[in-house]
């Protein structure tokens, strides 16, 4: 680590301590406002929501799915902006807040608990939430890994060994009390981050209009495997329509990309934030509705900053590494051979000296470097071999200068990962590759912010599901000791296992776990919560079967039906042979449905449906949820 | 082609995040003064008990 990045990180970390200790020694939490009968400044309580919304995930994860899938991807931010910002600030937020704190309802399974007056439903929601969260956790973690290991020159697991011990020594010295000026600095830091990096690209790229041109330029470009699922260019939605049963390949697969963009990354996330436990309990921290109505303005704002860039940023990561791209390097060999396997689908790995004839004719090229100041020790650093490849001395004779002219996902591949490289890390590629490496370090500060503030949310809603939720409700032990050092375990098994996941199923993963986890959240618990916040009718007995239907058919969706996640898990495989149970005379297409799309519909009929015909509940305690006096028992 | 965007989809994408933020900045403007509501004794009971609550769990 120079002095540079040494003294920048020093700062980063001596004011987010020094905010925390004021944040300690004044109390000002959003409970402490509120329990002293004020308000938060808009601008702090929109920063801090926006910080605990975004997180690594959206700007790495799902900022190097905008590089593979291109510009498309803005129906997402569209999405986050107004169903994330406007209807949740505007429409959910207040209702959610006075039956919160009319119930004395803390978290979100205790909400639906006793808005339901069930506690089968409390601990139902809270065993969905605490086995998980984690999953989105990992993404969060893996987002923040995969950048800090290119930064500082280690490999993925030192990184995200360091990573992970930042996170819980912050979340364990008080990032879980959600200090609100310390939330708020990292969404400062992270605004500040993204808004030089929109310019610096724009600029770069010579401004607006020319950067989207060049990147509807490279449409030609586009690589063959994602051409064959429906990609038509960076700055074009993906082919849709729907495969006839029976097609042949590759025809068949020709919609799917539509499909993952539109069903899972836009609508399952798009939708999914509505239900996400730890932001609707964010809402009841508010003292009022004025709060919220302002806090739109700047909430807004942030999310435009931060997914908008992202998503942007990646797609025109693209013509950079296309046209603008310069390593300079010590190259140490220009004819290093990797074996895709026998079906070309498998990790890339090094191919032994005289390999067998179909290993050398099926094995890519790629030429292998170092880096100024990467010593002999360091692991080598691939880039894939094209015939448009240039490479040459510097001026100065003291580096080799290589122009790779590949496109993002083709830079992305290397050893370890497939021939259709890792959308993970393009966005840590393009930062360490294309911007002056001060703004490397501000923007690793910008992504720890990101990671900190939403891992300390998640944590503390893993540790509460499993103490305040699901003990308590099994023991009938209010906030007994027992059930404050079980809420503790939660945290520490939350971490543990998000990190061992981290380290398993890296590679084109942040985004999928995030939407995973998002979509099965709306599926379970979306009728539930908006039919309990707005309409007295809805009754136990439909929110039990909404939220039952809505969590089983999307984890059958997930192990038997989406081709990539039934695949991935292997269950269906072990117990019946395929990778999926889509029969053969029914569409390929099927296969990368996303549960939500069958989930969600059939989550809400049911609701609606058992509403209708069963009783009303008790109209006491239908008033009492509404703000009426509590029933007598 | 429209800000050297290629289809009007994407192009329209674009153009909804900018106007949702502007209906962001709009509303909460409009709204600004509006929703003041007094401080129940239930809300400040429920900020006490949150308060502990996370005091307890770290």
């Amino acid at each position: 680590m120079d002095l540079f990045t040494f003294t920048v990180v020093l700062i980063y970390l001596l004011a987010t301590g020094y905010l925390g200790y004021q944040g300690y020694r004044q109390t000002k939490t959003a409970a402490d406002y509120l329990v002293a009968g004020r308000s938060a400044h808009p601008v702090i309580m929109a920063l801090s929501y926006g910080a605990t919304f975004i997180s690594t995930s959206a700007i790495v994860g799902f900022g190097g799915v905008a590089a593979n899938f291109g510009m498309g991807l803005l129906w997402l931010t569209f999405m986050n902006i107004f169903v994330g910002i406007f209807i949740a600030f505007v429409v959910i937020g207040n209702p959610a807040r006075h039956m919160g704190h009319h119930l004395d309802a803390h978290t979100f399974p205790e909400l639906l608990g006793k808005r339901y007056n069930s506690k089968f439903i409390h601990v139902l929601s809270a065993l969905v939430i605490f086995c998980f969260m984690p999953l989105y956790a990992t993404a969060v973690i893996i987002g923040g890994a995969e950048f800090i290991g290119p930064i500082f020159h280690v490999s993925y697991e030192t990184a995200l060994y360091i990573f992970s011990l930042i996170v819980a020594a912050y979340v364990i010295a008080g990032g879980l009390k959600g200090v609100m000026l310390t939330d708020a600095l990292q969404g400062l830091i992270m605004l500040v981050g993204m808004v030089i990096l929109i310019i610096a690209t724009y600029t770069m790229l010579g401004g607006i209009a020319p950067a989207h041109q060049a990147l509807s330029d490279l449409g030609s470009q586009v690589p063959k495997f994602l051409g064959a699922i429906g990609h038509q260019g960076w700055t074009s939605m993906p082919k849709f329509g729907w495969s006839a049963a029976g097609t042949a390949m590759p025809q068949a697969v020709q919609y799917h990309m539509w499909w993952v963009m539109v069903t899972t990354i836009v609508m399952g996330v798009g939708i999914g934030v509505l239900a996400q436990p730890q932001l609707v309990v964010r809402f009841m921290t508010v003292k009022s509705k004025q709060a919220l109505n302002r806090a739109v303005v700047s909430g807004g704002i942030f999310i435009l900053f931060m997914t908008g860039v992202a998503f942007v940023v990646g797609a025109l990561s693209n013509v950079f590494f296309a046209q603008k791209e310069v390593i300079r390097c010590q190259v140490v060999s220009d004819n290093v051979l990797m074996d895709p396997g026998a079906d070309k689908k498998a990790k890339l790995s090094l191919v032994p000296e005289n390999p067998a004839e179909d290993i050398k004719a099926r094995a890519a090229r790629f030429v292998s470097y170092r880096l100024p100041g990467e010593d002999e020790e360091a692991p080598l650093r691939y880039v894939l071999w094209t015939d448009k490849m240039v490479m040459k001395r510097s001026d100065d004779g003291k580096a080799d200068l290589v122009e790779p002219h590949l496109v993002s996902i083709m830079r992305s591949v290397t050893l370890g990962t497939t021939m259709q490289g890792n959308t993970d890390t393009i966005i840590p590629k393009f930062i360490s590759g294309a911007m002056p490496r001060w703004f490397g370090i501000i923007f690793m500060l910008t992504l720890l912010a990101a990671a900190m503030s939403t891992l300390s949310s998640q944590f503390h809603t893993i540790g509460t599901a499993l103490g305040r939720d699901i003990f308590e409700q099994s023991v009938h032990q209010k906030h007994s000791t027992k059930s404050i050092l079980i809420t503790r375990l939660g945290i520490v098994v939350g971490l543990i296992v998000s990190v061992w996941m981290a380290k398993t199923i890296r590679g084109n993963i942040i985004a999928l776990a995030t939407a995973i986890f998002m979509g099965l959240c709306a599926s379970s618990f979306l009728p539930a919560l908006v039919g309990g916040l707005f309409s007295k009718r809805m009754n136990r007995p439909a929110a039990i079967s909404s939220v039952q239907i809505g969590f089983l058919t999307s984890l059958f969706w997930l192990v038997f039906v989406n081709g990539k996640t039934a695949g991935g898990l292997g269950i269906c495989k072990a117990l019946f042979g395929k990778d999926n149970l889509v029969p053969p005379t029914w569409s390929v297409t099927w296969t990368v449905v996303d549960p939500l799309v069958v989930a969600l519909p059939l989550s809400i009929l049911t609701a609606i449906v058992v509403m209708l015909i069963t009783k009303p509940m008790d109209k006491a305690y239908a008033d009492y949820c509404f703000g009426g006096p509590k029933p007598n028992p | 082609m429209l800000l050297g965007i290629q289809d009007i989809w994407v192009w329209l994408a674009y153009i909804l995040s900018i106007l949702s933020t502007v209906l962001c900045v709009v509303y909460g403007l409009i709204n600004w003064n509006k929703g003041e509501e007094p401080v129940k004794p239930e809300d400040v009971d429920w900020a006490k008990e949150e308060k502990n609550e996370v005091e307890d769990a770290v």
